[in-house]
């Protein structure tokens, strides 16, 4: 039985295709999230990988922000339940997710029988997601994928206090013209981002093992920054961001053997 | 044929169920105020925490603008009001009910809630530290009196005599102004009946909220948030009490008979703490109605339901009021609700407007949930101010804290 996950993120569109539950058939992450063609993208893209044609699956869940309304979906599940499922999955030990997305951030308290048990999530506010990330890395003309190079190379990184994304660009201007190094900027961006999200974690008893999901896991200047102010070691998988679609593919089994 | 169909459909309140009655005393509450003030009465814009038995006793007409502010933002047009606040000068920091208030005293007219223009302010900063300049504010464009009392915050858990002796001076000044204002003679047996009638009144009310501890509940608890008006405005007034003691019974029935005005099944029961998100009143029931989570506690609605014997436990009721009171009594209480209504998660709107009551919500929030081993989850939001509400990252959370449950339960 072929079951299948689709993360529509605010981004990213991830889909992941499981075979009886546990064997991972195919992947996709296209960079185009909800609202956008990047669900049908990332759908196609691993139906085409795994070989398959969509009535071969059969079960969907669908999660992430555009998770309400896709109408391929047999039922949709949040964000939260799914990441904490994905990572389970695949890491058993961890007891606090701390998810960076698009436009959330979230940190996840799990049980020791690895289920979901306490949650919280950022304000209105984008600073310390991944768009506040975006915007730092246009107004420095870099790619997102080359912040955590950058952060690398830092000896000594600014202070970003500010904590909403508007002022903290205008701040990184004024640091650059300052005289600042660019990579000494990045790593301050990482560290604001990083302390943004920590102060959402300490509200939790933060347990270890703590993993980073989330497309912001990927940059290394974060995941070393949170390791710093949170003083524990950050788990973390080069597949962080497929979490919730993988998680999404698990409850999809598990809701269709219930259903037959 | 179809046109038939369609006026069958048409819906018809009942004219002797509380629901019509209360949107009638509500309607009459505005009514009465616009016809005084048209036949030269003197009407005071009041406090919702300042004691409308006083007022009640004196026959004068006040309006309340927290009411009004809610209405406007509930119909569509906080934001309109609080832009023309914000072009004035005023931050949009400050809270939306004030906001929208002070755009209304400029321009005087708003379909959504129309009151009468004041002829004397009268506040009471039990409730909130804002209203003082915001009434201050009115009082000094207008030209016209402003009463007020000082109320304390109360960083003990009793109500010591000290105190009730400073907030009775102030209240019994408060009195002389009244009458000099309006011309109107104060009567301490009728003071002695309406304190009566509020008794009658909150009782029923207090009676009518303590209905939701039933499993399942006989009401969605949202509909205690449109009910509330009327303890507010009219809690001295026979028609209140009578129209809250139908509402009792309507509960009781519901309970005989298996039926609730929460019209799905209850799958969850939670804990709504702050006021309600009125400009996305809808957007914030359905988000709960649709995964059958019903809120069965809430501290604002009982607020408005006070018990006393006399001027001295009026008092002290008035003094007691959520805002003013100390972490530890605000915890007790809310863990006292939950607990009594057997509530499963804990649901926390973070009002942008009222930073007295959202300020200490975060811990107060982590102490009711961890005495009372629920999980909680927060949302921004706004009382009256829609700008400040994402749809998306309500339901992502409401949806989490079902999934908490569920996963507590074992279900998941």
């Amino acid at each position: 039985m072929y079951t299948l996950g689709i993360d529509i993120g605010s981004t990213t569109s991830k889909c992941v295709i499981l075979k009886d539950g546990a064997k991972e058939v195919a992947k996709s992450l296209i960079v185009a999230g909800t609202g956008t063609d990047g669900p049908n993208r990332a759908l196609n893209e691993v139906l085409k990988k795994a070989n398959l044609k969509l009535e071969d699956v059969s079960y969907i869940v669908s999660t992430g922000y555009g998770r309400k309304g896709y109408r391929l979906a047999n039922t949709e599940i949040s964000e939260l339940s799914c990441h904490a499922k994905g990572v389970m999955h695949l890491f058993p030990k961890v007891r606090t997710i701390i998810d960076i997305g698009g436009q959330d951030a979230k940190v996840l308290s799990i049980n020791e029988r690895g289920r979901l048990a306490e949650f919280v999530m950022n304000d209105k506010c984008a600073a310390g997601t991944g768009r506040f990330l975006d915007v730092m890395a246009n107004v420095l003309k870099l790619d997102i994928s080359d912040l955590e190079k950058e952060a690398r190379k830092a000896t000594n990184p600014v202070q970003i206090s500010s904590t909403c994304t508007v002022f903290a660009e205008s701040e990184v201007i004024s640091q650059l013209s300052n005289g600042s190094s660019r990579e000494n900027v990045v790593a301050g961006i990482c560290k604001s981002v990083a302390n943004r999200v920590a102060t959402l974690a300490k509200r939790l008893d933060i347990k270890d093992e703590v993993f980073m999901s989330g497309g912001v896991a990927k940059n290394e200047g974060v995941r070393n920054a949170m390791e710093e102010v949170l003083n524990t070691k950050i788990v973390y998988s080069k597949d962080s961001q497929l979490m919730g679609a993988l998680g999404a593919a698990l409850f999809a089994y598990e809701k269709s053997i219930k259903e037959e | 044929m179809s046109e038939e169909v369609k006026k069958k459909k048409k819906y018809v309140p009942n004219p002797n169920s509380a629901k019509y009655k209360l949107g009638k005393i509500v309607e009459k509450h505005y009514k009465e105020a616009i016809e005084a003030k048209a036949n030269g009465e003197k009407i005071g814009w009041c406090a919702s925490n300042f004691p409308e038995e006083i007022c009640q006793t004196l026959g004068i007409k006040v309006v309340y603008p927290e009411n009004q502010a809610a209405a406007i933002a509930a119909r569509g047009a906080g934001e309109k009001l609080c832009n023309i606040a914000e072009a004035d000068g005023y931050s949009n920091d400050i809270c939306a009910y004030a906001r929208i208030s002070l755009a209304y005293a400029k321009i005087e007219s708003a379909p959504e809630q129309d009151m009468p223009q004041p002829d004397f302010m009268l506040c009471c900063n039990n409730i909130c530290n804002v209203m003082i300049k915001w009434y201050e504010n009115i009082a000094k464009e207008k030209n016209i009196p402003l009463i007020m009392i000082d109320i304390p915050f109360n960083p003990d858990k009793e109500v010591s005599k000290e105190q009730i002796a400073y907030v009775k001076g102030q209240f019994l000044e408060a009195i002389k102004q009244l009458e000099e204002i309006s011309g109107k003679k104060w009567n301490e047996n009728k003071f002695k009946e309406i304190m009566k009638i509020s008794n009658r009144t909150s009782k029923a009310w207090l009676e009518a909220t303590s209905y939701c501890a039933y499993k399942p509940s006989p009401l969605n608890g949202f509909d205690l948030l449109n009910h509330m008006a009327v303890a507010v405005c009219a809690r001295g007034t026979v028609e209140a009490a009578e129209a809250f003691e139908v509402l009792c019974k309507e509960y009781k029935e519901n309970v005989k008979e298996h039926k609730s005005t929460f019209r799905v099944e209850e799958k969850y029961r939670i804990m709504f703490e702050g006021i309600a998100v009125w400009p996305h009143l809808r957007v914030t029931s359905s988000g709960l109605k649709d995964r059958g989570m019903n809120m069965v506690a809430t501290v604002y609605a009982d607020a408005f339901g006070l018990l006393y014997d006399d001027l001295d436990g009026l008092i002290r009721c008035y003094c007691g009021v959520p805002n003013s009171v100390c972490l530890e009594s605000a915890r007790d209480t809310r863990i006292d609700v939950a607990k009594r209504t057997h509530a499963e998660g804990l649901l926390v709107h973070t009002n942008r407007s009222c930073k007295l009551w959202s300020g200490f919500m975060p811990e107060m929030s982590r102490q009711v949930a961890k005495a009372c081993d629920i999980p909680l989850t927060s949302f921004d939001g706004d009382q009256a101010d829609p700008r400040n509400f994402s749809e998306a990252q309500y339901e992502t959370r409401v949806e989490g804290l079902a999934e908490v449950i569920d996963s507590r339960k074992g279900d998941c």
